[in-house]
């Protein structure tokens, strides 16, 4: 459809005709038709989540000061993505960037956050040391955060820059905006470890999302009975 | 006092310290319902000071005993250098207290520099004050950022991190990176700062006393923040001095110990700066003397820009020091040098060395006990924040929670180098 | 630092005092060291932070290393300052591996330091050196239920071997 552009007079003509109820007919039809983008409920979802993550106050060692201290303050903004609001509870949080290694004493604690972290999460793993342990190849780190934990964008760089966090950001929001379940259930089986809204760690869910929990499992049981590849 | 202020109830002179002992006195009444609360801050905390886990036994809102739980971000840098050359060391070494990246580096390279007995040229002697002193200010205002942060002045740590960012580009001007520089290398730096470095660097060391002063003008005379740190986490000075605490607490205590002045080591003799040194002992001090001390480092560094002498910036033994790469084509002695420098590295006669340097939080030494390989046998830090962090149970005790959330921003921790 | 003659006196007046305690002394690279028996270590701390001439009152550091294989293995070393005439000492102690299943011990210097009780749970935590008398001798670093001492020198390093793609098979 073709946009004529029309001059300012006509459209504060249209506006108030549409506010006197005047419009009608063709000219209601494309006044509507150039206000209006149709697409999937899916995808407009999928562009609201992308656009307005919730990043959770987590910092660890030496990344953290690069991020999230660094890329909150004026230079490298994170506002301009719809990021700046920090949230310090796990449970208001959408994206938790591991910035730093990932010590023996502390993978546990950081599961535990993740776990409660309401759905749908992210995951970045930021620098060498939450990608893959760095240069501490010891007995005290993890090597690499996605050995307990799945991980969706990894931030390589010792530490990155905060343009390399911003990059690593504007990635994860491409992939949200294609698909915001990034299928970390389906990629490791990992059914068992929720926390269902109905108040504590072993409470039950609700019939309705015990049903459609038991078919997605039961799907992917069959998926893997029938040797998936990528279900390892 | 106006009207007003006569209404509302405020004192006369806010700057004046209030009231010592405005805490239940446990004694004094008995028969009150006293109910300890254990409640565990952390690791995970809003507080921005890394993953430190407090163990706290409330009462009402008094903290009655406090049990600090640190390792959760061990990282066995002592151990991984073990296995590695000593110049591969340097980039482990700087990870640990990673605010201040290069005191660590120095304290590993002063001391094996010690053990080998190489004298470093005086250009690369101004050159590593000139950064030692760029990378205090650099903690500083991390630390005056995220403890504004913390008390709630918010806006202090875009104003801090601006500045911040001005540093790492000073570094990235020099280094090529903005944090983990391994810029120093053992028998100097490992490259010259290039040509438009000493005109910015001179920029900032004149404009940051002029920032400074507005960082100053937002908090020095601030109700909230005069309320939440003036006679607050006081512990007296012999008490400081048995805890081993060393740097800008011991300093705002009263006493005036700082190894620059102490301990001569690189060119700060030959500077000329003052040390801040407090009264009280309280957050406010901690607080005035760091904000002097980033003062009188941009004092330093205007010095060493001004005396930095002509000369090589890196020693010229080598057995040592990697040769310069423009002599590799041309003589057969530099490529055996650096052949085997890279592939094995120097061997250090067997001793060991105590080195220690002052640290924007405290005494920072280095402990390295050479062998005779190619490897160090042991490389310890005495950190100052571990050493520091045993003061703030003291620091809290007996005190609301909420003067000790802002005792240990003041305390200012790295959990980097508490936990190495 | 008091230089070598200084420290040969700063010995002869323990040696005066406290007969025995000081096995010897070393002067290397500009550092004083005294070498004492592990046994006797508080005496020589205590004589060392009291008596008027000396007043080394300030432990800057307490640590350990492990100098596998030369026997005896481990040694504890105490830094101490004299902050009036700023001079450095270090006191070490040299412990023996018992074997088997045993720790070498040693008595704790918190009552004359305070500021030894982290450093010596660190020690303990890396070394397995039990230090007799400390409050609370427990893990500080690692997790509390972790099995070895990981900076002794027979401890392996760790991590896990670096996989190659398109050489080696990560999941069989």
């Amino acid at each position: 459809m073709e946009v004529e552009r029309r001059s300012l007079r006509e459209k504060q003509v249209t506006a108030r005709d549409l506010l006197r109820g005047d419009l009608e007919g063709d000219d209601l039809e494309r006044y509507v038709e150039e206000r209006v983008v149709t697409t999937t409920f899916e995808k407009v979802q999928n562009w609201a989540r992308a656009n307005s993550i919730f990043p959770l106050t987590f910092g660890l060692a030496c990344c953290a000061i690069e991020a999230p201290i660094s890329i909150v303050t004026a230079r490298y903004d994170l506002a301009r993505f719809g990021a700046e609001a920090l949230r310090a509870s796990p449970r208001q949080a959408d994206l938790i960037i591991l910035s730093g290694r990932v010590s023996i004493k502390m993978a546990p604690v950081v599961r535990r956050l993740y776990d409660q972290m309401l759905e749908p999460k992210w995951v970045m793993a930021m620098g060498a040391c939450s990608s893959s342990a760095g240069m501490f190849a010891n007995y005290a780190v993890v090597q690499g955060a996605d050995k307990f934990m799945p991980v969706d964008i990894y931030v390589p760089g010792c530490p990155p820059r905060p343009e390399a966090v911003l990059y690593g950001f504007t990635k994860l929001q491409r992939k949200i905006m294609e698909n915001a379940d990034q299928g970390w259930r389906r990629r490791y089986g990992a059914y068992g470890t929720e926390e269902w809204a109905r108040g504590g760690p072993r409470s039950e869910p609700s019939p309705e999302a015990a049903k459609a929990y038991e078919n997605a499992r039961r799907s992917v049981e069959e998926l893997r009975q029938s040797g998936e590849p990528s279900l390892a | 006092m106006t009207e007003r202020q006569a209404e509302v109830g405020m004192s006369t002179d806010m700057l004046e310290t209030p009231p010592a002992s405005t805490f239940v006195d446990r004694d004094a009444t008995p028969d009150r319902d006293t109910e300890i609360m254990t409640v565990n801050v952390g690791p995970h905390h809003p507080a921005t000071h890394g993953v430190l886990r407090l163990v706290v036994d409330l009462e009402g809102e008094l903290v009655r005993e406090l049990r600090p739980v640190i390792g959760y971000v061990h990282t066995g840098i002592e151990k991984s250098c073990e296995d590695k050359s000593y110049w591969k060391v340097i980039p482990f070494v700087e990870r640990m207290d990673y605010v201040s990246y290069f005191f660590q580096m120095e304290a590993f390279c002063g001391a094996v520099e010690r053990l080998i007995d190489l004298e470093i040229p005086p250009r690369a002697k101004y050159l590593r004050t000139l950064f030692l002193e760029l990378n205090r200010i650099h903690s500083h205002l991390v630390w005056l950022g995220t403890t504004a942060l913390d008390l709630g002045a918010i806006s202090m740590l875009w104003y801090c991190f601006r500045e911040r960012d001005k540093i790492l580009d000073l570094f990235e001007m020099a280094t090529g990176q903005r944090m983990h520089t391994r810029y120093f290398q053992v028998g100097g730096v490992i490259e010259d700062i290039p040509v438009g470095f000493e005109a910015k660097c001179r920029r900032f060391a004149e404009e940051m006393p002029i920032r400074v002063g507005q960082y100053e003008d937002l908090l020095d005379r601030n109700e909230v923040f005069l309320q939440r740190t003036k006679g607050t986490g006081i512990v007296p000075r012999e008490r400081l001095l048995e805890l081993g605490v060393t740097g800008p607490l011991l300093r705002a205590a009263g006493e005036p110990w700082d190894l620059r002045k102490a301990f001569d080591y690189l060119v700060y003799p030959e500077m000329d700066f003052k040390i801040p040194v407090g009264t009280v002992g309280d957050n406010y001090d901690r607080y005035r003397v760091r904000v002097a001390e980033m003062v009188e480092s941009s004092r330093i560094v205007s010095q060493c820009l001004d005396a930095l002498p002509e000369g090589p910036y890196i020693a010229d033994d080598r057995k040592y020091v990697l040769p310069p790469r423009s002599e590799l084509s041309t003589s057969m002695e530099s490529l055996i040098h650096h052949f085997k420098l890279v592939t094995e590295g120097y061997r250090v006669a067997p001793g060991e060395v105590y080195y220690s340097i002052e640290g924007p939080r405290g005494e920072l030494g280095c402990f390295v006990v050479a062998d005779g390989s190619a490897k160090p046998a042991r490389v310890h830090y005495r950190d100052p924040s571990f050493v520091n962090l045993q003061a703030f149970r003291e620091m809290a005790l007996d005190g609301y929670v909420a003067d000790m959330i802002a005792s240990l921003g003041m305390l200012d921790p790295i959990l980097g180098g508490v936990d190495r | 630092m008091p230089d070598a003659p200084g420290l040969e006196l700063i010995r002869g007046e323990i040696e005066r005092d406290r007969p025995g305690a000081v096995l010897a002394t070393s002067y290397d690279r500009a550092q004083a060291a005294l070498l004492v028996d592990p046994a006797r270590v508080t005496e020589v701390l205590t004589w060392l932070r009291d008596q008027p001439g000396q007043r080394y009152d300030f432990l800057s550091s307490l640590h350990a290393a492990d100098y596998l294989p030369n026997e005896p293995r481990f040694g504890v070393h105490y830094e101490l300052i004299n902050r009036d005439r700023v001079e450095r000492v270090r006191v070490k102690a040299m412990l023996p591996d018992p074997g088997g299943e045993k720790l070498p011990e040693i008595d704790s210097c918190v009552e004359l330091f305070p500021t030894a009780e982290a450093q010596e749970r660190e020690v303990f935590d890396f070394f397995g050196i039990v230090f007799r008398g400390h409050p609370n001798l427990t893990r500080i670093l690692m997790p509390e239920d972790y099995v070895g001492w990981p900076q002794r020198r027979d401890f392996p390093i760790g991590g896990e071997p670096v996989t190659f793609t398109y050489s080696e098979q990560r999941y069989d």
